[in-house]
């Protein structure tokens, strides 16, 4: 398992990305300074929860953000091709045939007066040339790779003649039409029954290696990410607070949130006593404490973390872990429950 | 007047609701959302109510806090059928009945204080008299739900996702009822705050002796904070039994599927690989299948399943609704 692609295999590098909003109130800071890699055929999955600043960062990577926001970046590359240096047409001709986004709500993603068959030809039609005949056709492929069935049929419907799990397939087939390098996936299962949100999963993870694609998967929910990912990055407060391999971060977490976030899942599978409550609420973005954004719900809160905020570093005995912790070598050696 | 442990608080029997749609004439449509369901639930008991969306779970709750009346069925509450009686009795037997809600944006009015939004039942119900009354019994169920009673000048617009859940638990406790019927309440609110709204609920069913009916999609919280669970699929319950023997040994196949697709957290990953597949989506109520209405999706399905609707029967610590219910707890022991 690598932490980080190399450059060969590299589908999308993130250095030093912030975004900033413009709000009546002054400018609030939603992602400060996030660094981001995710390799060709790998899963990385941004976890955070309502304003850790995962959806604006996400937007921000494809180029899709609030026009109140300001994006600032050292390094934002899909390949070996710099995002910044593009013009907006540039960028909006890439969004589609190079990088893909997946919404959360398909519904209102997709168009209710086209008919399945005319939005996915519209991009075979738009960006590769092919007549109406061979779109319709190039559509109906890749309904079927998607698993829906009698995708022949099914091509003229409109949207509102689909379930909530069929819809967010048509999404997704219409984000891995023109193959491309990277997909963004935002909350891609929230709104589904557990049961689809299983076969959503699973076309996911068998669609990018198929295909060779990077998934960033932007989710709120552990037991998504420890099905699905390679890789976790935890969001809170705007930062990247913890990032590693899945199996790592999830077995031995180094910052005292995901620590905490782990211990406080109740679980399918056994029952457990009280469960282990996190005191407090996520701060705003535009009202943070100072210090360690976490301190004041932090059970191995000191001193220090009131005053200086713990940069991102490399855990001691794993070089492909970070934590921002000051006291991530001791909450690494806290055993889990679990 | 607190019951004691073991009473039956609520009963209902039997309980159908139809929904009608569309226009009239040939797009009228008919949608079947609970047919013939009964619970039952003791003083101090949790019923957990699970089940994917169209399943009824809703419905179902909001005819046992009346808010939406059943076609045929009856409800019990303090031994008189709630269906039965009109007004201002029913009224007053509603009260033991509360409900809270799942978003806790939307459900508490943003024009009022935390003391007229908790007070209003209060007052409604002649609960208390004046304003210091009023007063201090609103301090109290701030209390209860652990929010510091100076708080109850401000508006919800004030407080969090999960201080205002608390709110609307504090307002639902304000009649003291038997039952709190919980629909989503956690499903709302950010992964760091569920577990404090969880253990509340846990606290005050368990402290209080309240009946707790707690309905959701997420089997992990269910498992969690329910003494016995059901399982409904299309209307109708599928599974019903204490939460360790339906969860362990489930014996509907459908029990199973939502079992086996529900993310865990673990070390032990990609348990979905190995999951039981449905295939396809939940059938529209509209339009729900003939005889077992889990039938089109069942890998265990015969030709009988079609024809003859499983009634739910005792089966060990549990009852269930399939033909082949011994067959699939077999199957499901040997797979794990």
């Amino acid at each position: 398992m690598h932490a980080s692609a190399d450059s060969t295999s590299r589908a999308l590098e993130v250095r030093g990305l912030s975004v900033t909003f413009a709000t009546r109130r002054g400018t609030v800071p939603a992602v400060v300074d996030v660094d981001l890699d995710v390799a060709r055929g790998e899963l990385v999955a941004l976890l955070g929860e309502s304003g850790s600043g995962k959806s604006a960062a996400a937007r921000a990577m494809m180029g899709l953000s609030a026009p109140n926001a300001t994006v600032s970046a050292e390094t934002l590359k899909l390949g070996d091709t710099d995002l910044r240096a593009l013009s907006e047409q540039q960028r909006r001709k890439l969004r589609g045939t190079r990088m893909a986004m997946v919404f959360q709500d398909a519904l209102s993603a997709l168009n209710p007066v086209l008919s399945i068959g005319d939005q996915l030809g519209e991009l075979f039609r738009e960006h590769r040339d092919l007549s109406r005949r061979q779109a319709r056709a190039a559509a109906i492929d890749l309904l079927a790779q998607v698993g829906i069935p009698a995708p022949a049929r099914r091509i003229s419907d409109y949207p509102h003649q689909f379930s909530g799990g069929m819809r967010q397939r048509i999404l997704i087939a219409m984000a891995i039409a023109l193959r491309p390098e990277l997909i963004i996936a935002d909350e891609p299962t929230t709104a589904l029954d557990v049961t689809v949100q299983a076969q959503i999963l699973e076309l996911l993870d068998s669609l990018r290696r198929d295909l060779d694609m990077a998934v960033l998967l932007i989710t709120h929910d552990l037991g998504v990410v420890s099905e699905v990912a390679d890789r976790v990055m935890v969001m809170y407060a705007g930062r990247v607070v913890e990032a590693g391999s899945a199996d790592d971060l999830l077995s031995r977490p180094a910052h005292p949130y995901t620590e905490a976030l782990l211990r406080s899942v109740p679980r399918a599978d056994r029952r457990e006593g009280r469960l282990h409550a996190i005191s407090g609420s996520p701060p705003s973005p535009a009202n943070q404490p100072a210090g360690c954004p976490f301190h004041p719900r932090c059970e191995y809160v000191v001193d220090e973390c009131r005053t200086t905020r713990p940069p991102l570093t490399v855990l001691s005995d794993n070089d492909t872990r970070l934590a921002a912790c000051h006291r991530s070598e001791e909450v690494r050696h806290v055993a889990v429950a679990g | 007047m607190s019951p004691s442990p073991g009473d039956l608080v609520l009963d209902a029997q039997d309980l159908h609701k139809t929904f009608h749609t569309g226009r009239g004439g040939l797009r009228r449509a008919r949608v079947s959302a609970v047919d013939g369901v009964s619970v039952q639930l003791r003083a101090g008991e949790s019923l957990g109510i699970v089940g994917e969306s169209g399943c009824g779970k809703s419905t179902l709750a909001r005819m046992l806090v009346g808010l939406e009346r059943p076609d045929s069925g009856s409800i019990v509450v303090n031994g008189r059928d709630v269906t039965k009686v009109r007004g201002r009795d029913r009224r007053l037997l509603r009260a033991d009945v509360q409900m809270v809600f799942q978003d806790p944006y939307t459900s508490l009015d943003p024009r009022m204080t935390v003391l007229e939004l908790i007070g209003e039942p209060l007052v409604v119900h002649n609960r208390v008299t004046g304003a210091a009354a009023r007063r201090d019994r609103v301090a109290e169920l701030l209390g209860l739900v652990n929010l510091a009673p100076e708080l109850m000048h401000r508006y919800p617009h004030q407080f969090s996702g999960g201080q205002r859940q608390r709110i609307g638990i504090a307002r639902a406790l304000a009649l003291e009822p038997r039952v709190l019927v919980c629909d989503e309440p956690v499903s709302a609110l950010d992964m760091s705050v569920q577990a404090q709204v969880v253990n509340l609920l846990r606290d005050l069913q368990q402290r209080m002796g309240i009946a707790l009916l707690f309905i959701a999609h997420d089997l992990s919280v269910v498992r969690h904070v329910a003494d016995r669970t059901a399982v409904m699929y299309l209307g109708r319950l599928a599974e019903v039994g204490d939460t360790d023997t339906v969860y362990d040994e489930p014996a509907h196949p459908y029990t199973q599927a939502l079992l086996s697709a529900s993310p865990v957290v673990d070390r032990n990953r990609r348990r979905l690989a190995s999951r039981i597949m449905l295939a396809g989506d939940p059938p529209s109520p509209s339009d729900p299948p003939s005889g077992c209405r889990f039938h089109t999706r069942c890998r265990f399905q015969q030709s009988r399943c079609a024809e003859q609707t499983p009634s739910l029967r005792p089966l060990g610590e549990r009852t269930v609704a399939c033909h082949f219910a011994e067959e699939v707890r077999q199957a499901a022991s040997a797979t794990s």
